[in-house]
């Protein structure tokens, strides 16, 4: 299958390195999710907005292979396909950086970003770990992310939030992800570290890889996005291109704009 | 968290100290406490420094060292064993029984006995995982599973408390070549245990640091979840680990029973716990993820010090009890103070 979706890139790279049409997860009785379009070139960055249950991690547990879609198709390099888990996912080019980035705080840097796929050398009993080439190649491709750690075997719980998120992205670059989704990188850190987040998404945006960003706020999604997938209550409220929609038209979408523009005028009374 | 440490964070990561760098050797605190142990019993008595003494204090100190070695992995792994102690015993009375009472082979006997500490080892490590109790559970069950039949059985079956005879068992001698050599340099005397101490920590410190399997250790203790999702296997590096501590169990088990030929049925009850104490004391964090084979080797050192350093000085035994308790207190605060330095944010 790998070589499969090798050529299809070569042929065409026109086609969408993932494209979901009408795709409905069902959760036994409850929907979480209903008509869903979305698709995906490389080197663009598709922003997945919404409130709270509004169904976008269930759209991206669909995409990372740990839910499977109830109904549509779903599309990697023009080829239907259907994740039966996250490690197919993954064979296929699709890495996801979830809240919690798999990482080991005590862990050096380097020993993190090879951890579970490690570089060794020797033979039989001696087969030990390839440290150097570790330590180098985690510095070079940190490096490429524009991280210049001067000591990648620092714990990576000394990292701030922001760089630990880029230490998870890059990694999976490394190790060959075309896709890389990223859920809510952004919520849990300050103004400052998620400006730092939305520079490496845009780096890695840069680098050619197709990048699915999923927030609920829309200050984080607009600088960075060539697409906007609003999800509301499960419904899509469409797929946007940057050039059709405003960052406040954006926000009243998302929020359902009635609701909010009635709240605003509440808090301006409020507040004189 | 304030502002300006994140920013510093941010920008580039602060040049270290090379002092704080060593202070930050799992292992640099019990170093400095075996040496001041030392200097101290060298010092007060004359018996400490003799080759005599300090064969006697290395012999001491290998067997718990063999034993908190493989615990400070496990530790590292982020998991207990309480059942260490009772294992050495389990293993010696094994052998003893097949050899003198049921007349098996000592060779086959051994081999028997190995396999069946890795068993117990495995089922410890299976349980734990499978059911997701602490291991201190599970372990203390085993614990008190393995003190019960080390006497019952024993008694069942020898009608003593204890294996007699176990010299004159045809083998004896050739086993003993491995497990109760003892080389001779004038009054030195270093025994075999001493060696299987050295290599043993050698190696465990070689895995740990420089193999696949250490970083799955050092993983599996730190953040089992994380390691898991980058693909790591957590149950089978878990399971060895238990398998890991039984099988030294069993080592320590034979070193005993081939040097001196006899083996209680109570041999090792209690002492399971100065195998964890050794492994903090050489800077293994309780929480798991953090920790030294060599450290836990040093505090070894510093107990087996101890231990015949108070005998030789002529103090009350009870001191080494009082001793222990307040090396564990220290120890625990160096490794606070540690992993606060480590600057881990969790
Ligand atoms: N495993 C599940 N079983 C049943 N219902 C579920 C399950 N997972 C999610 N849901 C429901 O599906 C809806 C969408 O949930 P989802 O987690 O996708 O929302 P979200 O947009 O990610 O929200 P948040 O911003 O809070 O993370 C919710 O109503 C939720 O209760
Ligand atoms: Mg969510």
């Amino acid at each position: 299958m790998s070589e499969d979706t090798a050529q299809a890139t070569e042929l065409d790279p026109g086609v969408p390195i993932l494209a979901m049409t009408q795709i409905a997860k069902h959760y036994g009785s409850s929907i979480a999710l209903q008509d869903v379009d979305a698709h995906i070139h490389a080197g663009e960055v598709l922003c997945v907005l919404g409130d709270n249950g509004a169904g976008k991690s269930t759209f991206i547990k669909i995409i990372a292979g740990a839910h499977q879609q109830t109904e549509g198709t779903l599309a990697v390099y023009g080829h239907n396909r259907r994740f039966a888990s996250p490690r197919d996912a993954l064979d296929a080019g699709i890495a996801t950086v979830y809240q919690d980035l798999a990482v080991v705080p005590l862990m050096s840097v380097w020993r993190n970003f090879f951890l579970g796929s490690e570089i060794t050398r020797g033979w039989g009993p001696f087969r030990r770990l390839d440290v150097a080439a570790m330590k180098r190649i985690a510095k070079d491709e940190l490096k490429k992310m524009g991280i210049d750690l001067r000591d990648v075997d620092q714990p990576i719980g000394t990292l701030s939030g922001g760089e630990r998120q880029s230490v998870a992205i890059a990694r999976s670059v490394y190790f060959g992800a075309k896709l890389v989704i990223l859920d809510e990188p952004t919520s849990a850190l300050g103004v400052k570290q998620a400006g730092v987040v939305l520079r490496y998404i845009a780096q890695a945006r840069d680098a050619g890889l197709g990048v699915i960003f999923i927030t609920h706020n829309p200050h984080h999604a607009y600088p960075v996005g060539d697409r906007f997938l609003i999800l509301n209550r499960g419904k899509s409220l469409g797929l946007h291109e940057k050039a059709d929609i405003s960052i406040a038209e954006l926000t009243a979408l998302m929020s359902g704009g009635a609701e909010l523009a009635s709240l605003a005028h509440e808090l301006e009374r409020a507040s004189t | 968290m304030s502002a300006a440490t994140l920013t510093a964070a941010d920008e580039r990561v602060v040049r270290t100290n090379p002092l704080v760098v060593l202070l930050q050797r799992p292992e640099i605190g019990a170093a400095v406490a075996a040496l001041a142990i030392f200097i101290l019993f060298s010092s007060l008595t004359q018996a400490f420094l003799t080759p005599a003494g300090v064969s006697t204090w290395l012999y001491s100190a290998s067997l718990y060292g063999i034993m908190a070695v493989a615990v400070s992995m496990l530790m590292i792994g982020g998991e207990f064993d309480l059942s260490t102690g009772a294992m050495t015993g389990t293993s010696g009375l094994m052998v003893g029984v097949m050899a003198t009472h049921y007349e098996i082979n000592v060779w086959l006997a051994v081999t028997i006995a190995l396999a069946a500490s890795l068993g117990i080892g495995a089922w410890n490590g299976w349980i734990t995982m499978k059911t997701g109790l602490p291991s201190f559970i599970v372990t203390l069950s085993t614990f008190f599973i393995l003190q019960g039949i080390n006497l019952a059985v024993t008694k069942l079956i020898t009608g003593t408390v204890a294996i007699q005879g176990m010299s004159d068992v045809p083998g004896f001698e050739q086993v003993k070549v491995i497990f109760g050599s003892v080389i001779r340099f004038g009054d030195f005397s270093l025994r075999a245990s001493v060696l299987w101490w050295i290599a043993l920590t050698a190696v465990a410190t070689w895995v740990l640091l420089r193999t696949r399997a250490g970083n799955w250790v050092f993983a599996v203790g730190g953040q089992s979840h994380s390691a898991r999702q980058v693909g790591v296997p957590v149950v089978r590096t878990k399971i060895f680990l238990f398998m890991g501590t039984a099988g030294a169990g069993w080592l320590v088990g034979m070193l005993s029973l081939f040097d001196v030929g006899t083996v209680q049925a109570t041999t090792g009850i209690g002492q399971e716990f100065i195998y964890i104490i050794c492994a903090v004391v050489g800077g293994c964090l309780l929480t798991g993820g953090y920790g030294s084979a060599i450290g836990a080797a040093i505090g070894a050192l510093i107990y087996g010090m101890a231990l015949q350093g108070i005998v030789f000085a002529q103090w009350d035994n009870n001191w080494l009890k009082a001793f222990l308790g307040a090396m564990l207190l220290l120890a625990v605060l160096v490794n606070l103070y540690v992993r606060r330095q480590a600057g881990v944010r969790s």
